[in-house]
């Protein structure tokens, strides 16, 4: 009987991940099929996603048009610009999540290490396992703050008790959060702060060792203090990730991030070092954006 | 634009309130040379009294544009627009009490007649005074080429100081009963050559303000 209601829970969970998260449950999925996790340790900074020519379509909509961008690696690129510019279109194309949209076409590449992530032979699974992701809200499965972590680790077929405690300790240390719930670590997620929610949603996805982390505003249904912790471990986290951030917040991409993108009406107006970009804008119309005269 | 309507209206207010700095400076600086000039002690003495106004209205700039970074976290060119206030206030304030030593070095005089030809000084004079009004103009009007402008006068200063101070020190040998008179001289020479420096900052300031890159006009 028991055995019956958890599989019945681990159904409503799975439905329910589909409808919120489909992106990350193929994700999971994906490196379960595979198996081997890596990451790979250059110490130069490269480019990680070279970005050329891409127009993107929502039917007749010209939503991208003629992006040009380079990411690098180690490094905190924030994506900025008023709302409807293409910001979250273009953070979305970057793990083929926009391909969920009805009526999408694109055109150009975007090569992520040295493979164009629209070629045919290339598997939206194996990119999702490389490239995660996190939300504006904060998706905790109903389960555990150790099951949460453990999840994509157990679906990888990890499991050794041992081993998962590693994982979970590690990733839970690496999103800074290990300290608030070492001591409550099989309460349900649902209890915690919406920061450390968020943090936990961070660990989720560290517990996998992907190679990049997107994030689209993570903070802006967070309370001040919180959002400086999440800014503080995007800092920390760059050393050994990627990190794009979409984020509405312009003093926040002033202050984590390398570099900024300025979109507009789906063009990148202006891409620059971070300290240039809100100190000395090129383009009058970045200046006028981050100095809110529009947007 | 009305998200930034009351943003803009402070960053006004702030230049406002720099020009009105501005003006009160030079007419401090104005009376000075004319207390000088005519041994006007009475007027020397209202210059050093009208200081402290200059150094209240500089503390109040200073406050109102710390007030603005903490409220709106300006970026850009709004950003600028609020530091620059704060150094050409700081620049203005140096060159109002400079107005202050030299009505100070006017009352230290005397009344003795004049050791030395008064054409240069006062000539050296007038273009510092109008170094201040360019600087100021070119702030306001936010532009470069008049900022560039005070730099070449800032030439003609220099040229003029070093002729004062070669004719103070000829003096010097042969005027041992005007020693204290031209000490006073080489003093105010000296306060006004530093003002024409204060004024070539203000220059700087502006062509950061606009560009939003350093220029040192005074090399």
């Amino acid at each position: 009987m028991k055995d019956n209601i958890d599989e019945y829970r681990w159904l409503l969970m799975l439905i329910w991940m589909e409808e919120e998260n489909p992106m990350e449950l193929t994700m999971i999925k994906t490196k379960a099929e595979n198996g081997a996790i890596s990451k790979p340790a250059e110490k130069d900074k490269e480019i990680v996603y070279r970005t050329s020519e891409l127009n993107l379509w929502y039917g007749e909509h010209h939503a991208l048009k003629n992006i040009h961008l380079d990411i690098y690696e180690n490094e905190v690129t924030a994506i900025i610009g008023p709302s409807g510019c293409g910001k979250s279109t273009y953070i979305k194309t970057l793990n083929r999540m926009i391909e969920l949209v009805p009526n999408v076409r694109t055109s150009g590449e975007i090569v992520y290490r040295n493979r164009n992530i629209f070629d045919q032979s290339y598997r939206v699974e194996e990119l999702r396992t490389q490239v995660g992701m996190v939300f504006q809200k904060p998706n905790p499965f109903p389960k555990s703050v150790y099951d949460n972590v453990a999840y994509g680790p157990r679906i990888h077929g990890i499991r050794d008790k041992r081993t998962l405690d590693e994982i979970v300790e590690k990733s839970l240390r690496g999103a800074a959060l290990w300290d608030e719930v070492k001591d409550r670590l099989y309460d349900n997620a649902g209890g915690l702060s919406g920061g450390q929610q968020q943090r936990l949603c961070i660990a989720r996805c560290l517990a996998i060792e992907p190679d990049v982390i997107l994030m689209d505003e993570p903070t802006s249904a967070l309370d001040p203090i919180s959002t400086l912790r999440i800014e503080e471990l995007i800092q920390r986290l760059k050393e050994n990730y990627s990190i794009i951030i979409v984020t509405h917040n312009m003093q926040q991409a002033a202050r984590i991030s390398d570099k900024t993108a300025f979109f507009l009406n789906g063009e990148v107006v202006e891409y620059d070092d971070t300290d240039r970009l809100f100190s000395n804008p090129s383009d009058k119309r970045t200046e006028d954006y981050i100095t809110g005269r529009f947007g | 634009m009305p998200a930034r309507e009351k943003f803009d209206y402070d960053l006004k207010t702030l230049q406002q309130k720099l020009l009105e700095l501005g003006s009160l400076t030079e007419t401090a600086l104005n009376y000075s040379i004319q207390a000088f000039q005519h041994k006007n002690i009475e007027l020397a003495l209202q210059i050093i009294d009208n200081d402290s106004q200059i150094d209240t209205l500089e503390e109040e700039i200073n406050d109102f544009a710390i007030l603005l970074i903490a409220k709106q976290q300006p970026v850009a060119i709004d950003l600028r627009r609020i530091v620059i206030a704060i150094k050409i206030a700081t620049d203005i304030e140096r060159i109002a009490d400079f107005a202050v030593d030299i009505a100070k070095a006017a009352i230290r005089m005397g009344d003795r007649p004049f050791a030395l030809e008064m054409e240069k000084i006062m000539q050296m004079h007038r273009v510092a005074l109008e170094m201040v009004s360019i600087g100021l103009k070119a702030y306001y009007e936010e532009d470069v080429v008049l900022a560039r402008k005070i730099a070449e006068m800032d030439d003609e200063v220099d040229e003029l100081y070093g002729q004062i101070m070669r004719e103070l020190l000829r003096l010097n040998a042969t005027n041992q009963e005007n020693a204290l008179q031209i000490n006073q001289f080489s003093l105010i020479a000296r306060y006004i050559e530093r003002i024409a420096d204060h004024a070539t900052n203000l220059g700087e300031h502006v062509v950061y303000l606009v560009k939003g890159k350093h220029y040192d006009l005074n090399g």
